[in-house]
């Protein structure tokens, strides 16, 4: 009974969030980019300066509202802890490679569930390459990867990130000349709601995830694992539901939402190895995080310093990422892009087996 | 009684853990977790398995005992 409760839950919460990143679109986020944890990660990098390519630059209202959503609703349910000290550094270098990867495919779990409900084909070789790389990270898991346990930390550890969020919106609001915004008609950078919408939607989304555990990489990962599905029925539920609303604008309203495709898609790129590629590094990485880039801004939301850490390794990997060439664009992929990733699947690939076999021998 | 101590575990290793008390038979047992994810998922994998599950709570320690 309980079971059934949850699994309703999570999939109202999906049907909602689906509707959320249409209307997002709608009111001027890009194309398919209604959510996207690494490309908003990677504006706000560019808004704080840490990069330097001028059409990505905007400090995005939904991460705040996701970290701050979760963190308020966490403290409201007495489900705030500080905790951390699983792997810190680990946990960097797993977020860095993650992000790499995303930016290879251009775009998170979220927003490939999203392209996919644009019609934009070139997402399917992404989820390919996505499940192969969840299969690798079980493969580990079952073997016993770990990271090893968490421990209590003072109160404050746990608030910092979100009391940055409270600093990032000061800032966006504020506008000082030392925060960098893509000029209208720059890119995507410059496609954005306005500002109250998008926090408000980050908000409610962030709540929402904090309360049903909705994670792209859990929802696959738990099928394969235990045959249990209620972590992916949010995840088909928000693509249905952002499928059908796509539909229903392209034929309510004179601008496509929907195209069903390969070619010509918005902020996508057709090479389809790439495509798979970068999203097997993101799919085997977020594994042996414990979660997808959403999952990771909740659960900081919550107070867990661990994943914190993440989201400041996959802001420093969009950084990289912009700042050596590694980001692919609607061109295609790049070369040091594609070098990038597989150093990010050797490393990750390193990672796992590190924590895997090599406790054995009392490592 | 056997008990899986998985506090402070990222998910899913809670379950990894209890899967493998349930399947080596070591029922009845018990299972330490110290947030609300790892109990509602150890729960639900319990129930799964036909187990029934009594949580108790102390200073922010789950112990979850699993019976068939």
């Amino acid at each position: 009974m309980e079971l059934k409760r949850e699994k309703t839950g999570i999939i109202l919460a999906g049907l909602v969030i689906g509707v959320i990143a249409a209307v997002l679109v709608v009111l001027g986020n890009p194309l398919n980019m209604g959510f996207c944890i690494a490309c908003f990660l990677r504006d706000t990098a560019g808004a704080l300066g840490l990069h330097s390519a001028a059409n990505v630059q905007y400090i995005r209202p939904e991460i705040i509202g996701l970290v701050l959503g979760s963190f308020l609703l966490a403290t409201v349910r007495k489900e705030f802890g500080s905790k951390g000290g699983s792997a810190p550094v680990t946990r960097f270098v797993l977020g860095f490679f993650v992000m790499i990867g995303c930016l290879m495919f251009l775009g998170c779990p979220f927003r490939m569930i999203l392209r996919l409900a644009g019609g934009d084909l070139n997402a399917v070789f992404g989820l390919v390459g996505f499940v192969c790389g969840i299969l690798v990270g079980v493969f580990f898991l079952t073997r016993g990867y770990s990271l090893k346990r968490t421990y209590q930390l003072p109160a404050l550890e746990g608030r910092i990130l979100p009391v940055v969020q409270v600093v990032l919106l000061v800032l966006l609001i504020a506008a000082p000349a030392f925060i960098h915004f893509t000029e209208a008609g720059g890119g995507p950078g410059a496609q954005h709601a306005a500002i109250a919408v998008s926090l408000v939607a980050g908000l409610v989304v962030g709540a929402l995830a904090q309360r049903t555990r909705l994670c792209m990489v859990g929802g696959i990962r738990d099928v394969v694992l235990f045959r249990e599905w209620k972590l992916l029925a949010g995840f088909v539920a928000i693509f249905a539901s952002a499928l059908v609303c796509n539909l229903i604008l392209t034929g309510a309203t004179p601008n496509v939402y929907f195209k069903l495709g390969m070619a010509g898609q918005a902020v996508a790129h057709t090479d389809g190895l790439w495509n798979a590629l970068g999203m097997l590094l993101v799919g085997f990485g977020c594994v042996l995080l414990g979660g997808c880039p959403l999952r990771q801004l909740v659960l900081a939301g919550e107070g867990n310093t661990d994943s914190a850490i993440t989201v400041i390794g996959l802001v420093a990997g969009a950084a990289f990422a912009h700042n050596f060439g590694l980001a692919s664009s609607g061109e295609g992929p790049t070369a040091n892009g594609k070098i990038a990733v597989l150093i990010g699947i050797a490393v990750v690939a390193i990672i796992a087996c590190c924590n895997t076999f090599g406790k054995k021998r009392g490592e | 009684m056997h008990t899986v101590d998985a506090r402070g575990l990222s998910c899913p290793e809670p379950v990894i853990l209890t899967r493998k008390a349930v399947t080596a038979g070591e029922l009845p047992c018990q299972v330490l977790v110290d947030n609300p994810t790892a109990r509602e998922n150890v729960t639900r994998y319990a129930q799964h398995q036909g187990c029934q599950v009594s949580v108790t709570e102390e200073n922010g320690t789950y112990t979850l005992t699993l019976t068939k």
